[in-house]
């Protein structure tokens, strides 16, 4: 099959997909009890005041009408209109998704850096205490998800070793002179080092709780398979030739050893990208996780709605990526 | 004197029992040895000892391995593999799992000339060319851009054999080179590292069950049961009259290219239970 028409049937199962995520959010959201309208109101507002802006909002139509109303209006790039915010919906999410972004990427390349490098040492040393040791930090990592490793962080880096910020994404009081809401990409783009350094103060902690339980699955299941493909010839082979270990473990076992991983890392990034919700909220983060309790919080429809099908997007554009970067890396599939 | 001497070597499992015993053997320079005994004797153990890859849960429990003029067994583990890494190379046994199948073939030959041997890469890549070519590659160029799945059993070894004698190293460890090929193909195999060894004057410790190509490529022969080095002798001598009982049972058990419908004789029950008590007890 050639790699275009692999692409268009991953685009239409893609779109198929979005649409039943569109679908069972937008039904779902209408059928809880809680009434938008109602909790934007102040107390004693009058009866006529609420069927007013349910009927501003379109809420007074069948659930069936309101949602061909909507899709309509997402076909042509307009999602509404926040209850809570005024503002459109689109704009919202999309000013608020590079903060998210940001995060997740910077967690995940933590996540591959501690895991990959407890992966390497245990292969290196296998067979010590070094690897023992790495085994049982790995099983402590697994074993708390990652909001409670952000309290565990919030406590022993915001209160008992003030060393980063705890709350927000940068400085307020800070001036920044960016024109994307990419901050962090934007500042080392623009050289503006300082800056970088204060939103790095404010990711790290919860990029870090994100990362904490990835790095010990990467680091687990590419030891495992270091491990396997160490016992092979073509290893021995190289060993004979006069390379290190180091060198025989990074150049001969490492590239063969990653696949199993790379595949893993792709769901378990999708993963990630939804610990965000709770993780911006426990840093206060201003991405769309808390956007998104807000907009839970609030009723308000339209959001919830913008912001679920976002992230349905970013995570198939995720599986995406990895089914294509696994195809470039592996010459059998590429052939084959 | 000998590039290769191995002195009384002993290697045992880890906490458990013996698997090489008081082995000796030498390798003068030039010359071709063969290494042949039952399967399990410990006749790859061997090798894997020179070449310093024995598996984990193996150790040296004594003895030398003496690399000209040098022990390698004295020798930081650093410095012996780029000491063996120089002068050694081996000829594996499965051609198929022993090229990685990541990696183009013109890499796996010439990185090593370059990353350790500091050859020029323009210097390394026209060796493999060349050494593609001495090995009866019809086309080169392509082979050396090709991955390993892309080619037969039969090419990767030759590719392999090659890639042995790059870095013209002054010992070989071929470790049954043919078993896992195609039996059309082992003669052709074997004709060419016999051909290659002799061109470039390698020394080589030549892993067989055959007799019939210890006959054929070999001036030197060690007859290893269960770990211990029964007999020791030069080819002619052997195949005129072994002197140990048991390499006299082998060489019977072999069927003969003269007579292939002579059946085929078993080492006789007593034999093999003399040759344990005398390995066992000695
Ligand atoms: N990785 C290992 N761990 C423990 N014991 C091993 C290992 N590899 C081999 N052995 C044991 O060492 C002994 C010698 O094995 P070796 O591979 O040297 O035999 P061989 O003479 O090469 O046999 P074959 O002709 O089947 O290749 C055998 O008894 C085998 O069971
Ligand atoms: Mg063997």
């Amino acid at each position: 099959m050639t790699l275009v028409r692999t692409l268009l049937l991953r685009l239409m199962t893609t779109a198929v997909t979005l649409f039943g995520v569109a679908v069972i959010v937008f039904f779902v959201i209408r059928v809880v009890p809680g009434n938008p309208v109602a909790m934007m109101l102040p107390p004693g507002a009058t009866a006529e005041d609420v069927a007013r802006l349910t009927a501003l909002y379109g809420l007074d139509k069948s659930i069936p009408q309101q949602f061909v109303i909507w899709g309509a209006g997402v076909l042509h790039g307009d999602f509404g209109t926040s209850i809570t915010l005024r503002q459109p919906v689109l704009a919202l999410v999309l000013g608020r998704l590079p903060a998210t972004l940001e995060l997740s990427v910077l967690a995940l390349v933590m996540a591959v850096l501690m895991g990959g490098a407890a992966a390497l040492t245990g292969t290196r040393l296998r067979e010590t205490r070094v690897e023992g040791g790495i085994d049982v930090a790995n099983g402590m990592a697994l074993s708390v998800p990652d909001f409670l490793w952000g309290l565990v962080l919030i406590l022993v880096f915001g209160v008992l070793l003030p060393v980063f910020q705890i709350s927000g994404r940068v400085t307020p009081s800070l001036h920044l002179p960016f024109v994307t809401n990419f901050y962090l990409v934007e500042s080392l783009v623009r050289l503006r080092f300082d800056l970088t350094r204060d939103l790095l103060a404010h990711m790290f902690l919860p990029a870090f709780a994100l990362a904490i339980p990835l790095a010990a699955i990467i680091g687990q299941l590419l030891k495992q398979s270091l491990k396997e493909t160490m016992h092979l010839d073509y290893v021995t082979l190289a060993r004979t030739q006069g390379y290190s270990e180091a060198r025989v473990i990074w150049r001969e076992a490492l590239p063969n050893a990653i696949l199993p991983t790379l595949t893993l890392v792709g769901v378990q990034f999708t993963f990630l990208i939804g610990g965000t919700v709770i993780i911006e909220r426990l840093f206060s983060y201003e991405g769309l996780g808390n956007m998104a309790i807000d907009a839970v919080i609030n009723r308000d429809l339209p959001l919830i709605q913008g912001i679920v099908i976002l992230f349905a997007v970013i995570f198939t554009g995720v599986n995406l990526v990895v089914d294509l970067t696994y195809a470039a890396l592996n010459p059998r599939l590429r052939h084959g | 004197m000998s590039f290769l001497e191995v002195r009384d070597l002993s290697v045992r499992l880890k906490g458990g029992g013996p698997l090489l015993r008081n082995v000796s053997l030498t390798v003068a320079a030039g010359e071709v040895r063969g290494l042949v005994g039952e399967s399990g004797a410990g006749k790859s153990m061997i090798g894997k000892a020179i070449l310093g890859i024995l598996p984990r849960s193996v150790e040296i429990s004594s003895g030398a391995i003496v690399l000209d003029g040098t022990d390698l067994l004295t020798l930081p583990p650093a410095m012996r593999r780029q000491r063996v890494g120089a002068t050694c190379a081996l000829i594996p046994q499965d051609p198929l799992t022993a090229l990685n199948p990541s990696r183009r073939i013109g890499p796996q030959i010439t990185d090593r000339l370059v990353d350790i041997l500091g050859w020029k890469r323009a210097e390394a890549e026209a060796r493999a060319r060349a050494l593609l070519h001495e090995v009866q590659i019809a086309d080169p160029d392509r082979v050396l851009r090709q991955y390993p799945h892309e080619l037969s059993g039969g090419m990767r070894q030759r590719i392999l054999i090659a890639s042995a004698f790059a870095a013209e190293p002054r010992l070989i460890v071929a470790d049954e080179p043919t078993t896992a090929l195609d039996v059309t193909v082992q003669k052709q195999i074997l004709k060419l590292i016999a051909g290659l060894q002799a061109r470039h004057g390698t020394a080589l410790l030549f892993v067989t069950h055959d007799l019939g190509v210890v006959s054929k490529v070999c001036q030197s022969l060690s007859v290893l049961y269960s770990g211990k080095v029964v007999e020791d002798t030069d080819v002619a001598r052997f195949f005129a009259g072994p002197a140990h009982p048991y390499s006299a049972a082998l060489l019977a058990a072999t069927p003969k290219y003269t007579d292939p419908t002579a059946g085929l004789n078993p080492v006789p029950e007593a034999v093999i239970a003399a040759v344990r008590a005398e390995v066992e007890n000695g």
